[in-house]
């Protein structure tokens, strides 16, 4: 059962064949299970889980259910739920209960999906290899040794180990891309705008995106049906008409079902510093959509080394904004001792922040301070222009990219901890799409032997605004010639 | 660009975040690694490009200038960090946040 797929157990929901509360209780007792060693969650509460899963079932049996009522969904512990604690994986927030619902929650309580728990991420979203968390590491299940990949870390572990159905992450640079592709799962990071804000914790408000992680691109779609739509609280919030993102599937056609699709890739992809071994894995790949009829275009994206530096100076520009309300005053971490409020606010803050907030914090508060900001601040926004005119550049030739999502497999635990610029880099192929606000994904393509462990390698792919349906249908068909996606690792 | 841990602790300060000498020795050489990743921007020429602050050219809502939210602040003030010294009490009176005293 804890391998089926969404549209699966929605049927067998439907069809009585079980009932969320017993579904629901075959996801908790694994997670009793497997959670102290994977630390996929942070937060955990039975009850208020098992109450919804009632609710679900009183739903699917008064016929008001849709597709994901009853189906257990584990949101990343950066979403604002109402009596949940909600951590955002810091100390700074290690007491803070949600006093009411992020938008994305609320979509899913409003169908009956049933909340799972929350899962453990890098402190506030800063992060690729989840080794930030106050709450300690996450490990990765196709390795225990490796790192699950960050922030959404918790979240594409507890899919891996099949400790839920699906989950939600969020992606500001490559958060829900990168630990995907590291834990052998689907995620996407759809266009900005088209996800709710409202009430998941900010980190760089002009990249910050919400989106699903699944086993497959059929999940990942059912779960869009519900995580999109127009919020009037988010300001940057899209009004637009919904879709269905499944609508592609059932056009597919059995021999060259990708047939007139123009496939970009983008040379700077696959340049000095991909692994040898993740690049043979994604030609495979490419190989099998020239196989589905796809036709394969070479394009260029000559500022792709640069959004790592204007990364750098965007987000943490804007985390230093968005996390000055964490003061000690109203929520948050306060310090025990201190001698007037100045001190409290520095040594809360001090106290409550990890090592890599603060060092961006400071980042952000550099290159924004007097005499600094034109040459950082406004030269990474002029930069970020030229980084989203060349995909448009690259748009007129072609209907999605493809490439690598990470340029390696999973690393060891602690090995890139201590070099902020080596962990950096790591998500040198997904920042770009956040700076652009495009849509990008990463679906499993295969994978790696490593010290006696298979590695799982993310095939990525961008497509132009608001294209996710075309994308998700892209990466459908593959999924029905590959088995990648249906693999879990042994031992949980 | 090169800093000193003078500079570190100038940042902290305005970033309203307390570090020692040690921590500001630590943060120098994470920090200096990190400005010369950005330092690679300032190769390109960015002349006439007009700066993108938002992922697309839209501009944002505006909505009436009404009151919407209800008031929810005992709700919110369940919160508030608590008043220490043993005590788990959020620190509030009356509604108010209680900080340390800044008149005299």
């Amino acid at each position: 059962m804890i391998n089926k797929s969404l549209k699966q157990l929605s049927t067998m929901l439907a069809e009585k064949q079980v009932s969320s509360v017993e579904l629901t209780q075959a996801f908790l007792t694994r997670i009793d299970q497997h959670n102290q060693a994977i630390n996929a969650y942070i937060s955990l509460d039975h009850d208020k889980t098992l109450a919804q899963a009632k609710v679900a079932d009183a739903m699917l049996a008064s016929n008001t259910a849709s597709t994901l009522t009853g189906i257990p969904i584990a949101q990343k512990d950066i979403f604002v739920a109402k009596g949940w604690k909600t951590t955002c994986g810091s100390k700074m927030l290690e007491n803070f209960i949600g006093p009411y619902d992020a938008g994305v929650i609320e979509r899913f309580d409003a169908i009956g999906a049933v909340n799972l728990g929350k899962t453990n991420m890098d402190e506030f979203a800063m992060g690729s290899s989840n080794e930030t968390s106050y709450f300690g590491k996450v490990q990765n299940p196709w390795d225990r040794s490796r790192v699950p990949g960050g922030s959404s870390g918790g979240s594409a572990a507890a899919v891996a180990a099949r400790l839920c159905a699906a989950a939600t992450g969020t992606d500001t640079g490559g958060s829900i891309r990168q630990p995907a592709s590291l834990c052998g799962l689907s995620g996407l990071k759809p266009t900005y705008g088209l996800v709710s804000r409202y009430g998941m914790i900010a980190f760089a408000s002009s990249l910050d995106q919400a989106g699903p992680m699944a086993k497959s691109c059929e999940d990942m779609a059912l779960m869009m049906n519900v995580m999109t739509g127009f919020d009037e609280r988010d300001s940057t919030s899209l009004n637009r008409e919904k879709e269905d993102y499944t609508r592609g599937f059932a056009q597919l056609s059995a021999d060259k079902p990708l047939a007139g699709l123009r496939v970009g890739l983008p040379k700077e992809y696959f340049a000095e510093g991909l692994s040898a071994d993740v690049a043979k894995v994604i030609e495979t790949a490419i190989a099998k959509y020239r196989k589905l009829g796809a036709e394969i275009v070479d394009v260029s994206l000559p500022n792709t080394m640069l959004s790592i530096p204007v990364y750098y100076v965007l987000a943490p520009a804007e985390a230093s904004s968005n996390l000055s309300r964490f003061d000690g005053v109203r929520y948050g971490h306060r310090a025990a001792e201190y001698t007037d409020l100045m001190d409290m606010y520095c040594k809360s803050r001090a106290e409550g922040f990890g090592a890599e907030v603060k060092r961006r914090i400071l980042i952000g508060t550099y290159v924004l301070s007097a005499g600094y900001f034109d040459a950082y601040y406004l030269k990474a926004q002029k930069i970020r222009r030229l980084i989203a005119q060349d995909f448009a550049e690259a748009f007129k030739k072609c209907d999605i990219i493809l490439g690598p999502t990470a340029p390696s497999t999973a690393f060891k635990a602690g090995e890139k901890a201590d070099d902020p610029v080596a962990m950096y880099l790591q998500d040198i192929y997904t920042i770009a799409v956040n700076l652009a606000g495009l849509p990008g994904m990463s679906i499993p393509a295969g994978f790696v032997e490593q010290d006696g462990k298979s590695l799982p390698v993310g095939l990525q792919i961008i497509g132009n605004y608001f294209d996710e349906a075309r994308m998700l249908q892209a990466g459908h068909a593959y999924q029905q010639v590959t088995d990648w996606h249906e693999r879990m690792p042994e031992g949980v | 660009m090169s800093l000193s841990t003078t500079d570190i602790k100038r940042i902290a300060h305005l970033a309203r975040i307390e570090v020692n000498d040690t921590e500001a020795e630590a943060t120098l050489v994470k920090l200096t690694g990190i400005l010369g990743l950005i330092e690679q921007m300032q190769a390109v020429d960015t002349t006439g490009v007009t700066p993108m602050s938002h992922s697309q050219d839209v501009s944002q809502r505006l909505r009436e200038d009404v009151v919407t939210e209800t008031d929810q602040r005992t709700l919110f003030q369940k919160n508030a960090p608590p008043v220490g010294n043993g005590s788990a009490e959020p620190a509030v009176e009356k509604g108010l946040y209680l900080v340390p005293k800044v008149i005299e």
